[in-house]
């Protein structure tokens, strides 16, 4: 707004100056000030305090038998837990980096290699794969397929063949004993 | 220019002044208190804030809810997260359903509220002779005068009414108490809480250090609103000095 | 207006399809304005800017706002707990409100005083009343939003206002709830509503501006523009005005909003709303309470017409008979500076709304209510009765030639050659 204001024709005389610099420095601190005051409205969209506090889940993984793979929520999306089978742990180990559109060895996804843990949402546009239950499709590489747009991933929730760019993400978690895992 | 704009400001600071009179006339007046946290750059006193906390759950929660403070909020009182998990961990709250579909009952986390006493109306009536506590972390609020109301009420029970007030069965003589009988048995006696910083164990300050603990539980943002208002108003003010200026400095080849 | 060239090719090129920047630069810069307008002037773009601060305010409340009876009390809390900068947002919205209708008030006033209404400017005037019931009606469904005591009941009493139209009045109650009482379905209604009307709102100060424009401001000596001595161009004269305006009530507007928020608020809406318990006192918020007070002073019945009736037609009929003011005020002379009798009657009528306002937030009994029969029959006196009587018999005081020789007789200082 303050910047619309521009001298008036014809004016010649020595306060020009002056009015000029008291026109650029109003205007400068009119528009910081215009800017500063965005900021509160810009930052009520973040995340809010009640939703940033329970950004994190606990799991009891007892019950889960090898084979098994289940799904929880951590920040409104789902987490798939697999207990991964000893089959399905050297699938994961067995294929060779260079053949990995996404490179990344499988010890550096698991802490336990038993448990897989990755958000379930297809890193290519955010459809959910299949492969939780038994009778999904699981892909070409026995891990997740996902049926958008038809993307293959395998035991360790790594790309192998589609549009996705990268691999399931996996998320922060700790193990908080031998048998319960906190996510976030 | 100038004494139009002086009428201006006269004008509004009348017109305040009058309304303010005229709705202040409503309810009688409880004798005002000093307090840490009115004023411009008031804060809250941390230590009155952990000892109101104290009082709160010595003598509150067992009928109050607090419903909209979590045990995460009170970081704001001064704890550490280490502090406030210990407190939520000494409280259950109800979880579930569970994989069988049943509720079940846990300890409770920071990201929980303070748990309520009573899960329902009916059952705060049917526990308290009928009468419902109110909730209590908008009270200073939700009340004239709220902290020197709750502070007046508080330390307002009398052992006898005065002779032409016949009380009620089951009530108690409050002078604040809107009607001057009160279900709530007087909450705060001499020494019943102690402290551990020393501060003296009376009425007077458990009641103090409890309006502290429930103004930050009504307006927690006090301390950052101040902050922050201190320094957008004297920003707005000398915008509005370099606007009166260049004013004056366009207008002057007008009149 | 002469034809301007504009020196940016991609201005140009949008310009000569859609004349956008040679309208604004007509109505914004170039627009002749009379030289002489006063501070009082000030408060029709201000009530324009409070407009936009509440509209966006408004939407980033409406992201994180509730609209449902089991969750619209806590998510206001959560508002002003949980989310970011979310208690400022709120703060400015509630006291923005009362602000609003500070200014809107001194800008009818300014109307009231300056003849603003009279010909030919009575369809300026006449909007404008459009603008404040709409914007009284937004006031009055926000205020419930919150879902407070005070919302509450504030809700219940004012739509009950409708069960004294005869024959259909209970049918419209209901029809207005949605239900049998003031509920969910009340609730999201009114939360629609409550979105909605501002941008109405938006587009009547449209028509207002454009009504305006057409025929021009008018001005403290309420003489017509003779020529262009009598004028200067908006821009930068009036817009460096407005904004140091606009500084002034800042400092007010967010002194309230950051130091005494709750100042214009009521303590009962700080408690969640309980169909079952009615508050001590209930009053609608201060904008509301001169026309609260109207519809009180009806104690009694007259012919067939029931006092409640009574009172809901005085009320409304109060903000009405604005409708009708250019009609009513026959007198040729606009501004009440030349008007000696008038002024006398005029500062009277400001008096009593505000002797009003405080009957009204005072409760119905003892010499209240003698006064606020007093003080209606004064407010509808002032236009029935006064206004029309004194546009016969008032002897004006002689009117100035023009703008410009009443500036320069005013003897601040010599007009420069560049005014000429």
């Amino acid at each position: 707004m303050a910047d619309s204001v521009s001298s008036p024709s014809g004016q010649q005389d020595e306060g020009e100056t002056r009015r000029d610099f008291l026109l650029v420095t109003t205007a400068t601190v009119g528009v910081v000030g215009v800017a500063l005051a965005a900021w509160p409205f810009i930052h009520s969209m973040n995340p809010a305090a009640d939703t940033l506090a329970v950004a994190t889940t606990g799991v009891d993984l007892a019950p889960i038998d090898p084979g098994q793979r289940i799904t929880v929520m951590w920040r409104g999306k789902p987490v798939f837990i697999s207990h991964r089978t000893e089959a399905e742990i050297e699938a994961a180990r067995a294929a060779a980096l260079g053949d990995l559109m996404h490179p990344e060895p499988d010890d550096a996804r698991v802490v336990e290699p038993q448990w897989l843990v990755v958000v379930g949402v297809c890193t290519h546009l955010g459809c959910i794969p299949l492969g939780q239950r038994s009778g999904d499709p699981r892909g070409e590489y026995q891990g997740w397929f996902c049926p958008c747009h038809g993307s293959h991933y395998d035991t360790s929730g790594r790309i192998r063949r589609g549009p996705a760019p990268t691999n399931l993400e996996v998320p922060p978690y700790e193990f908080v004993d031998d048998t319960t895992i906190q996510i976030g | 220019m100038l004494t139009k704009f002086t009428t201006l400001a006269a004008t509004a600071l009348a017109v305040v002044t009058v309304t303010t009179t005229a709705f202040a006339a409503e309810a009688p007046r409880p004798p005002a208190q000093e307090w840490g946290f009115s004023g411009l750059f008031g804060t809250f006193d941390r230590g009155a804030q952990q000892r109101g906390f104290q009082v709160f759950q010595q003598a509150c929660q067992s009928c109050h809810a607090l419903e909209f403070i979590h045990f995460r909020n009170l970081t704001g009182i001064g704890l550490s997260p280490e502090e406030v998990e210990a407190i939520a961990e000494g409280y259950q709250v109800e979880d579930g359903p569970d994989d069988l579909g049943d509720m079940f009952m846990r300890a409770a986390r920071p990201a929980d509220r303070i748990p309520p006493p009573f899960p329902n109306e009916q059952a705060a009536r049917a526990a308290n002779n009928g009468a419902y506590p109110p909730e209590l972390s908008l009270m200073t609020r939700a009340r004239f005068f709220g902290h020197d109301y709750v502070y007046a009420l508080l330390t307002g029970y009398r052992d006898e009414p005065p002779e032409d007030v016949e009380l009620m069965p089951g009530m108690y003589f409050n002078e604040w108490f809107p009607g001057q009988q009160i279900a709530m048995a007087p909450p705060l006696f001499e020494g019943a809480i102690t402290y551990e910083d020393g501060s003296p164990e009376t009425v007077e300050q458990y009641a103090r250090d409890l309006v502290t603990f429930l103004a930050w539980t009504a307006e927690p943002e006090l301390e950052e609103r101040n902050r922050l208002g201190v320094k957008v108003v004297l920003f707005v003010i000398v915008l509005t000095g370099l606007l009166f200026a260049l004013k004056k400095k366009i207008w002057s080849d007008v009149h | 207006m002469a034809e301007y060239t504009w020196k940016s090719p991609t201005v140009r090129w949008v310009d000569e399809r859609m004349p956008v920047f040679t309208l604004m630069r007509e109505h914004l810069v170039d627009y002749p304005s009379p030289k002489n307008l006063n501070y009082w002037w000030n408060f029709g773009s201000l009530a324009g800017i409070v407009l936009v601060i509440m509209i966006v305010t408004g939407i980033f409340l409406a992201m994180h706002y509730t609209a449902h009876v089991d969750h619209a009390f806590e998510s206001v809390q959560r508002i002003m707990r949980d989310v970011n900068y979310g208690w400022l947002v709120r703060y400015i919205h509630m006291n923005g409100a009362s602000f609003f209708f500070i200014v809107v008030y001194i800008h009818i006033f300014r109307g009231l005083y300056y003849g603003s209404y009279k010909p030919p400017r009575e369809l300026l005037w006449m909007i404008g009343v459009i603008i404040l019931l709409v914007m009284m009606a937004t006031a009055f469904t926000g205020y419930v939003l919150p879902w407070g005591q005070m919302s509450f009941w504030g809700a219940t009493v004012i739509t009950s206002l409708f069960s004294a139209i005869p024959l259909v009045g209970d049918d419209i109650v209901v029809w207005l709830w949605g239900g049998f009482s003031v509920d969910n379905p009340t609730l999201n209604r009114f939360f629609a509503l409550h979105y909605l009307m501002p941008f109405i709102i938006f587009a009547l100060v449209f028509l207002h501006l454009w009504a305006l424009h057409t025929k021009k401001s008018n001005n403290p000596l309420g003489i017509d523009i003779k020529g262009p001595q009598d004028t200067i161009p908006f821009s930068p004269y009036y817009t460096i005005k407005d904004l140091f305006g606009l500084g002034v009530l800042l400092i007010f507007f967010l002194g309230f909003s950051f130091f005494a928020p709750d100042f214009f608020g009521e303590p009962d809406n700080y408690m969640k709303a309980d169909p079952l318990q009615t508050p001590a006192h209930i009053v609608p918020e201060w904008y509301f309470l001169p026309f609260y007070a109207i519809l009180r002073a009806f104690t009694f019945d007259i012919w067939f017409l029931s006092a409640k009736l009574l009172g809901v037609i005085a009320m409304f009929g109060s903000i009405l008979i604005l409708l009708f003011l250019p009609w009513l005020d026959r007198s040729p002379v606009r501004s009440g500076r030349f008007r000696p009798v008038f002024k006398v009657f005029f500062w009277l009528f400001v008096l009593n709304c505000f002797v009003l306002g405080v009957v009204g937030g005072n409760p119905a009994e003892g010499f209240w209510i003698p006064l606020s029969q007093a003080s209606t029959a004064y407010y509808f006196g002032y236009f029935l009765v006064i206004l029309p009587l004194l546009g016969i018999f008032e002897k004006p005081l002689a009117l100035p030639s023009s703008i410009s020789e009443a500036v320069v007789s005013k003897g601040h200082s010599p007009v420069p050659e560049a005014a000429e």
